[in-house]
């Protein structure tokens, strides 16, 4: 079913199941940026976190319109139900509520330079998306679970045996952290 | 493909209908449960054995008024108890009711409805932060380390079923069951699994128990410690939506644990698979879910996570790993 949405019409009527299929991916990237914005403009840091999951879960509604189902199950599985989980039990342990935030020198700069450096990021993103001549290239794969397990023990395989060093790594740093604080 | 729409409605309506009932009846059922064992009539009044208290007991939640109590987060507040709905009512979606009642056979569902079981902690938490009150917050930490501690043994002992039957379609592992108890995950013969699958499904039910916040694992909720949790601040239909995202989380629940380990749909004897069977089996681990909360008190929190961390993590590996050998060597 997902292999024809970029095939079908140009103009799908609205009723029509195209139609319908372009509305829910229109409605997933209104996800993702209402959720950043969310994110990063809120004053609560709660909130904050609350946003950053509404853009995950349309983060993965973007990664099952680019037909891999998998990481977009991953993506709710492990962004949505344990980093902005983790993120939002740190900070309740961390912060008193409703503490003002402590002044930073040069504070009112952060805004118009952070604005000013994002436009010209936009905007070269921009002009390179629309000058560049895209190659469409023909999919590789199934995107299901049997072609990506092969392809992580066998292509992919140092990666991933890096991947769960790195893992492995952090894990211990974390219980060394967290020991010190016992004796 | 189909692509009647009418298929899609009539699965809403389907679902909604018995999400719905479930959620109001088991309510009635708890009740009735707990005033039993606890040598009690429970509710008796409304109706015949008190059947329609459910249906007074939603009138009266619908007629109070919806308070937010000053110094709450009140968007938070609001948001929560809906998203607490959110991921039972959509894993109906992938749940296979028979070998031909299910809305969608999806290639992933197993993964899809843990992914979705994520929200509802979320939910959780941002109800539980979002009433401004210690007790509710202190919940909210509990939910969280206690389903992050109990995920892990859960999806590792849900690798080991995926493993064996070859695929994380729902429907392919009912299938892979049928014909007879023999040959259901718990007690299968084939492979040598049959020695050790017990304990595989003893990890998955006490995880499955904790992921639902039922005692004696209600940590969140804890009346005698926490007033009520998360749910402290929340009156009228809040809390009317809490309960039923409680309850249908458990029907969930009970019908992954069925078609994980006993059968799916498949009948015990050979003969007359069928959604009849599913549901008795899914009722009769509702029961037993109730049967244990009011039977067991209350664990500590501690004791609650040294469980997962010292006991199901370990014993959920080595299942892994003797898995992985067993179908290696057979």
């Amino acid at each position: 079913m997902q292999a024809t949405i970029c095939q079908t019409a140009v103009n799908p009527s609205l009723f029509s199941a195209e139609g319908f299929v372009g509305l829910i991916f229109l409605a997933t990237i209104a996800l993702i940026v209402v959720g950043a914005l969310i994110a990063t403009t809120s004053k609560r840091l709660v909130r904050c976190v609350a946003g950053l999951a509404v853009c995950f879960t349309g983060l993965a509604g973007a990664y099952y319109f680019l037909l891999s189902p998998f990481i977009a199950m991953m993506q709710m599985l492990i962004y949505v139900g344990a980093v902005s989980i983790i993120i939002a039990f740190a900070i309740m342990l961390a912060t008193p509520e409703n503490e003002d935030t402590a002044e930073i020198k040069g504070a009112g700069l952060a805004g118009p330079l952070g604005f000013s450096l994002g436009a010209l990021f936009f905007s070269a993103l921009t002009i390179l998306g629309l000058k560049t001549h895209w190659q469409v290239f023909p999919r590789q794969g199934t995107g299901n679970l049997k072609q990506i397990g092969t392809d992580l023990l066998t292509r992919h395989a140092m990666v991933f045996e890096l991947i769960s060093i790195v893992l492995l790594m952090a894990i211990l740093g974390a219980v060394v952290l967290a020991r010190k604080g016992r004796d | 493909m189909d692509t009647s729409i009418w298929r899609p409605i009539l699965y809403l309506i389907g679902f909604m209908a018995f999400a719905g009932v479930n959620a109001a009846w088991l309510g009635w059922a708890e009740r009735k449960g707990a005033a039993h064992i606890q040598r009690r009539n429970g509710p008796k009044e409304v109706g015949p054995f008190g059947l329609w208290q459910p249906l007074a007991d939603g009138i009266k939640l619908m007629t109070k008024q919806l308070l937010i109590p000053s110094g709450t987060d009140d968007i938070l507040f609001r948001i929560a108890p809906i998203l607490a709905m959110i991921p039972a009512l959509t894993s109906m979606v992938v749940i296979p009711f028979s070998g031909n009642i299910q809305a969608r056979s999806i290639d992933m569902s197993v993964l899809l409805i843990f992914a979705l079981a994520s929200i509802g902690m979320f939910a959780i938490l941002l109800g539980g932060w979002a009433s401004g009150n210690k007790y509710a917050v202190i919940s909210a930490a509990r939910v969280v380390s206690q389903s992050i501690a109990y995920e892990i043994p859960m999806l590792i002992t849900v690798i080991t079923i995926v493993m064996i039957t070859g695929s994380t379609n729902l429907q392919d592992i009912a299938l892979a069951q049928q014909g007879g108890f023999w040959h259901w995950n718990i007690f299968r013969l084939e492979g040598g699994h049959f020695v050790y699958m017990w304990i595989a499904f003893l990890i998955y039910f006490i995880c499955s128990v904790a992921e639902t916040n039922r005692a004696p694992f209600d940590m969140a909720e804890a009346e005698s410690e926490l007033v009520a949790g998360y749910m402290t601040e929340y009156g009228s239909m809040g809390f009317g939506l809490f309960m039923m995202g409680e309850y249908l989380n458990i029907v969930v629940g009970a019908c992954m644990t069925t078609i994980l380990f006993l059968g799916g749909w498949g009948s015990p004897f050979g003969f007359l698979p069928g959604i009849w069977w599913f549901l008795i089996k899914i009722y009769i681990l509702i029961f037993t879910i109730i049967w244990i909360r009011w039977t067991y008190p209350r664990t500590q929190i501690y004791k609650l996570l040294n469980l997962s961390w010292k006991i199901l993590i370990p014993f959920s590996l080595v299942n892994l790993l003797v898995t992985a050998a067993f179908i290696k060597v057979f």
